[in-house]
């Protein structure tokens, strides 16, 4: 499965050009608009119809290429019918994770299932790696049932964090290293 | 003239406090009200970007969250809320030729939003009750970790900034319906049809077509007020709510096991609350830049009844997007993510982006225009929503989503572009351009300021929103203190660019008191002198 670095790469690179692009279009048109005279020639509706398209285009597609490139996209869609290969049961309360073994240890390409309960707030449930980016992250809501399935395609040491503020007893909710990922 | 003479007097003594009107008086106040909150969120901010770096000992953890708390609440109801209220207040009369329906209820919206605003705050910094605005279920009433009595007031506080603003929807509805004394009779259904786009959508299916009988703007201030309407409710019932929580804590019962489902919650609560983010603040800003094109150009606005068609689609738009908020929750359904979190919210992209369209036609219709302040602000704030619109987009598609969300990258490329760049450049070329109507033609102290203003403040947003961004894509969480300098080097880049807002905002705040005088902004708040019958008080100008 392809890595989370790698489709934050893409959009990094994807957010740039488009920023770039479109400072220079406001720096061009701010320039154009007091200096140039009107010519006479009016702007048609079918460039506002054109553009209307564009945007339609550009809205759709954005979801529906994520769908076929982002792989954890459609996994996470269909996960209840899809069978892990490992299963966690981890529960968080009074601002602590409760995690079934000390160390969470599999093989890469498995599919894991985190399956996460919170006894009292609303927390938060993510993977980080050792330079602290993020691997994936979800909610974890009280009286709720919060999964997700992941398959890492690499070896690696991964910490748990909660991602979600949970008032300021929950700025010390880390569990160092405590996933590791084997050949 | 001296230093001191200005100061005292404002540049030329132009304004004449005395010889203002009920409605300018009205609305300069709101609009000092919303400069003071707006200075309150800017040192706020500055506070925390700072903490970011490296956590202050004078500043405690919970006081750090009672700050994160307070300052989106300030920025939007104390500052955001009172100038765009005040504006409207001043615009919907001014462009319907109309006295306003009640310029008590307007003073009453003022002062329930300043005093609301600065009880939940001074709560807040007492007793650091920090639930942040998202207010995620039970931690409102965790009584663990906060203050029932702190809570209690800073509830308290919300709901009179809610009162205030049911107090401006009635007022705004009201000023289009009604019939001034003495006047020919207004047809007041039609003129609300028209308001909220009901004749316009009929009109769809006319052979032969109805004229509008609102203008554009007031009809884009009208669909916002429903948004902003529907949204007071929910916030309102949420704070009773709570509030039943805190006075059952006070009275020695305890609720904690009472059934109130977490992800019900979060669903209605962010209904309602995502009626300002992608409701209010997108219809209000169009509208306002519809107003500012056709008032800077003097034409009429290019593909006019296309943009009374997405102001009204983007209204409906706004009660079906929430769910993009809730794309981390595993609970909730997946038909939901993709219809109302994806699909739907994709929509803002196309009604934005016609709104950003149709203004640029209209002032590139009218070229060469000069190059005035309210235009260039008029810009930058256009150029802010074409840079936070998409980010948005990104981060509501459930593949991002995963690695994006609580990241900084949503409250910087996202929420802090589009609200300090997008929608307070559009306030300050607003502000620009009202400002002389306000007055009676009050001459801005210093046009080089103004540049200053203008350009440290558009560097100052971007470059914030461009590290917290770059931060958010290494990981970086939005709602958490970092105590070993993991993000360093982004945080101090945002930092400094933190300090152009806030060097971007003196200079603006400056030229404000040189212009009007110490003596002209007491004057503002001093009852009008000016003795008028009601249907004068719409300003010459009109």
């Amino acid at each position: 499965m392809v890595d989370s670095n790698t489709v934050l790469t893409g959009q990094t690179f994807a957010y740039t050009f488009y920023v770039l692009a479109i400072m220079a279009l406001m720096g061009w048109f701010a320039y154009k608009v007091t200096r140039t005279e009107v010519t006479g020639r009016e702007i048609k509706p079918v460039f506002f119809y054109s553009f209307v398209g564009l945007l339609v285009f550009l809205g759709v597609s954005l979801h529906i290429i994520t769908h076929e490139t982002i792989p954890w996209k459609k996994m996470d869609l269909d996960r209840a019918e899809i069978k892990a290969d490992r299963e966690y049961n981890i529960s968080m309360g009074d601002h602590k994770f409760s995690l079934p073994e000390a160390k969470l240890t599999f093989r890469k390409n498995e599919k894991v299932r985190f399956n996460v309960t919170s006894n009292d707030l609303t927390y938060g449930f993510g993977l980080f790696r050792q330079d602290n980016s993020m691997v994936f992250q979800m909610q974890v809501l009280p009286g709720h049932v919060n999964d997700i399935l992941w398959q890492f395609d690499r070896p690696g040491v991964y910490s748990i964090r909660s991602t979600e503020y949970s008032g300021p007893k929950g700025i010390n909710m880390i569990l160092r290293d405590v996933v590791e990922v084997t050949d | 003239m001296s230093f001191i003479n200005t100061l005292t007097n404002g540049k030329g003594w132009t304004l004449k406090a005395d010889s203002l009107n009920q409605m300018q008086k009205l609305t300069l106040r709101f609009v000092v009200v919303g400069l003071v909150y707006y200075l309150f969120a800017v040192v706020e901010g500055m506070i925390m970007r700072v903490y970011e770096i490296t956590p202050l000992p004078q500043v405690s953890e919970s006081q750090f969250f009672a700050i994160m708390t307070a300052h989106p609440l300030v920025g939007i109801f104390g500052s955001t809320y009172s100038i765009v209220f005040g504006a409207f207040i001043f615009l919907v009369p001014f462009l319907m030729k109309k006295p306003l329906w009640s310029v008590k209820l307007g003073n009453w919206t003022m002062g329930l939003i300043a005093v609301g605003t600065f009880i939940f705050w001074f709560s807040g910094f007492v007793s650091h009750y920090s639930p942040l605005y998202t207010l995620y279920w039970p931690l409102p009433a965790d009584f663990s970790q906060f203050s029932v009595w702190g809570g209690t007031f800073f509830i308290l506080g919300i709901a009179l900034v809610m009162v205030g603003t049911i107090f401006f929807v009635v007022n705004i509805f009201k000023t289009i319906t009604y019939t001034p004394e003495g006047w020919e009779h207004q047809p007041s259904g039609e003129l609300l049809k028209s308001a909220l786009g009901l004749s316009g959508f009929k009109n769809l299916f006319r052979k032969e077509k109805k004229e509008h009988l609102v203008s554009l703007p007031v009809a884009a201030i009208a669909r916002g007020s429903v948004d902003t309407l529907l949204n007071a409710g929910i916030i309102t019932f949420t704070g009773v709510l709570i509030l039943v929580y805190m006075v059952a804590a006070l009275l020695g019962y305890n609720l904690k096991d009472s059934a109130v489902d977490a992800l019900l919650y979060k669903n209605w609560f962010w209904w309602g609350l995502d009626l300002i983010a992608d409701g209010l603040v997108l219809i209000f800003v169009a509208g306002t830049w519809y107003l500012l094109a056709t008032l800077i150009t003097g034409k009429k606005l290019f593909m006019e009844n296309a943009a009374r068609g997405a102001l009204f689609i983007e209204m409906v738009v706004s009660w079906v997007v929430w769910s993009h908020h809730l794309m981390s929750d595993q609970a909730q359904p997946g038909i939901l993510k993709i219809l109302s979190g994806e699909m739907v919210t994709a929509f803002e992209l196309i009604t934005q982006g016609l709104a950003f369209f149709i203004t640029l036609v209209t002032l590139w219709s009218a070229r060469p225009l000069k190059m005035t302040h309210p235009l260039k602000f008029l810009l930058g704030g256009l150029l802010g929503f074409a840079l936070a619109v998409p980010a948005g987009i990104m981060q509501a598609d459930l593949g991002l989503n995963r690695i994006l969300h609580n990241t900084q990258w949503i409250v910087g490329p996202h929420v802090h572009v589009a609200v300090l760049v997008g929608l307070t450049m559009t306030l300050y070329s607003a502000i620009y351009l009202l400002l002389p109507i306000l007055t009676n033609g009050a001459k801005l102290y210093s046009d080089r300021l103004a540049n200053f203003h203008f350009w440290s403040h558009l560097l100052g947003g971007i470059g914030m929103g461009a590290f917290m961004g770059m931060a958010g894509l290494r990981g970086m969480l939005r709602r958490t203190i970092y105590f070993n300098g993991e993000y360093n080097i982004y945080m101090v880049l945002a930092a400094l660019s933190g300090m152009l807002l806030l060097f971007a905002f003196l200079a603006f705040l400056y030229n404000i008191v040189m212009t009007l005088g110490l003596k002209g902004l007491l004057g503002i708040f001093t009852p009008a002198k000016v003795e008028e019958e009601k249907e004068e008080m719409v300003p010459e100008n009109a």
